[in-house]
């Protein structure tokens, strides 16, 4: 009779552990997908291939998609020498980078913030680039109070540093007062400082407090002022194949799920503005 | 008889293995440091590694002079700070407080010592670096000021600890003796009892020193974290933080992450020193 009782509640986990395998099995859509989709290229798209291909993934569990981060550069110079099946690239092709194809996947946008006491709400692109570079150094040249500007950056290899830094023309010149490791940081710097100026990706910046988000030469960064490219601050994120070569039909089917509408949602997630 | 021999040396071949198993975890370490580490070295070379002034990966720049310097700085302000501080809490608990005020500020101090670092480095963020904009009108509160005064606090524990230990463990004799003798209580604590406990408390400092050294989450949030040369106001970058900055994002096989590991290898050697440093004090004592 011991032995019984102390046997139902065991028998009760066995059940209640196995239970947890009832959703799984195999799901046949029909295509049995398999082999591998290699993509390669900028490190600042990390986030939006890393919810695409975890996605498709999860609906094609024969599929492994792998990324190299090795930068825009590489990625272009893998796919057209063929090691990889798409090159990811965070901006556009160059006149000398022929024989590819150039799919825009989505958009980069970059906010440029300053506290909400600020009284400065338009700056130009080159404005922006003299106070990131040390030019101006107070809010009253540009406007403003009579503050010292204290410019927040993020660190060097960071996506959205690399994609400020190469649209406004700062390349390793900017002169931070604090340079910090994540978007959060950022805005909370720059929500606790009145001198401050910082960047963040679009996504990261609607509907915080204690921040505002400037406009640039008189031009708000929205998801509409990035796609209709009158916003400034902003980069492609592209899909880089070769020119007159079929994909592998894994690889295509990656890369036609990721430029689907299906996909948008998850890449607007991933902070970047879609494209469809 | 026979069996409980077996099982005796049994237990002491597993006590050895256990023992033998913390070597082998140092020896990884410090081999896989050193042969990590010594290649950016031999790239860069050394006088430019140690001595440069500019680090910057984007133009392959790999100087840690002010990761250095800012690590020695910002040490010896909280140890400078830290250590009175901590060693006169440490003489109040043990001699002069009544037992249940001494009983409520140690739980209080264990208590300290229990907050994740990376809370200390929240709240710093988010009032110590504020408070020191304001009080000294600067443009950016994040600089060498902010970390050191976090740190400060961050040693208090290690110091008060140990340094109540050695003070608890002075012969009540010695204390009488002097007391007789005509000194105060003051000139007691100062001249007979520190003197005593000289070793705890300066195992204590080394401690707090090392401790200091190797901290990186709470500082990284207060610091800035600009490579510039130290200044009490400016924005630094400390030797454990230039490694958790950019370890993420730097490419596998380039460089910057050789260098990073580079600056592992020095980070590791200052422990290391610190701690012979230690055990010299530890065995002049013994004698």
């Amino acid at each position: 009779m011991k032995t019984t009782k102390r046997l139902i509640p065991l028998c009760l986990s066995v059940l209640l552990a196995l239970s947890v395998f009832s959703g799984c099995g195999s799901k046949d859509d029909g295509s049995a997908l398999s082999g591998t989709v290699a993509t390669n290229g900028s490190t600042s798209m990390e986030k939006v291939i890393g919810v695409l291909s975890e996605q498709f993934m999860l609906d094609h569990s024969d599929v492994t998609v792998t990324y190299d981060p090795t930068g825009s550069g590489t990625g272009i110079e893998s796919v057209s020498n063929g090691s990889c099946d798409i090159g990811l690239s965070s901006r556009a092709l160059k006149d000398t980078e022929t024989g590819l194809t150039a799919t825009v996947l989505a958009l980069d946008g970059i906010a440029v913030v300053v506290n909400s006491s600020n009284g400065v709400s338009d700056l130009t692109v080159a404005q922006i680039a003299d106070i990131f570079t040390g030019k101006i150094t107070n809010w009253s040249e540009v406007g403003g109070d009579d503050l010292e500007i204290s410019c927040i950056g993020r660190e060097s290899g960071s996506g959205t540093r690399d994609g400020f830094e190469s649209v406004t023309g700062t390349s390793n010149s900017c002169v931070l007062a604090q340079e910090l490791t994540s978007t959060g940081a950022v805005i909370s710097a720059v929500a606790g400082n009145r001198n401050a100026i910082g960047y963040a990706s679009l996504s990261a910046v609607e509907g915080q407090s204690g921040i505002k988000t400037l406009t640039v030469e008189g031009v708000e960064c929205t998801e509409n002022t990035i796609l209709d490219g009158s916003y400034a601050i902003q980069r492609p994120f592209v899909l880089v194949t070769r020119e007159n070569e079929t994909l592998s039909a894994a690889a295509k089917s990656f890369f036609d799920y990721a430029t689907s509408p299906e996909a948008a949602d998850l890449i607007r997630t991933a902070g970047a503005v879609p494209v469809v | 008889m026979k069996q409980k021999k077996v099982l005796e040396t049994g237990f002491h071949c597993v006590f050895l293995l256990c023992g033998l198993i913390a070597v082998a975890f140092v020896l990884f370490i410090s081999i896989y440091l050193v042969l990590s580490g010594i290649p950016a070295i031999r790239e860069i070379g050394l006088p430019e590694f140690l001595f440069g002034k500019t680090w910057s990966a984007g133009t392959n720049q790999f100087g840690i002079l002010p990761f250095i310097l800012t690590s020695v700085y910002g040490t010896a302000g909280a140890v400078l700070l830290g250590a009175p501080l901590g060693i006169m809490t440490a003489v109040y608990i043990s001699k002069v407080a009544p037992a249940r005020t001494a009983e409520m500020i140690h739980t209080a101090v264990a208590l300290l010592a229990g907050i994740p670092s990376v809370v200390y480095g929240l709240v710093g963020m988010i009032v110590l670096v504020p408070g020191i904009q304001k009080l000294f009108s600067l443009s950016s509160g994040a600089c060498l000021l902010a970390a050191i005064l976090v740190l400060t606090v961050m040693i208090l524990p290690y110091v008060i600890n140990v340094s109540e230990t050695a003070l608890r463990a002075v012969p009540k004799e010695y204390e009488e003796a002097s007391l007789a003798l005509g000194a105060t209580e003051t000139e007691t604590y100062f001249k007979v009892s520190l003197t005593a406990a000289r070793s705890g408390v300066v195992t204590a400092i080394v401690q707090g020193v090392g401790r200091a050294i190797g901290e990186a989450m709470a500082i990284i949030m207060v610091s800035g974290n600009v490579a510039n040369m130290p200044g009490l106001f400016r924005s630094v970058r400390f030797l454990t933080t230039a490694i958790v900055s950019e370890m993420s994002y730097a490419s596998p096989g380039s460089l910057q992450k050789q260098a990073l590991f580079s600056i592992g290898l020095v980070l590791f050697l200052f422990i290391m020193m610190i701690n012979a440093f230690l055990r010299l004090i530890l065995r002049k004592e013994a004698r």
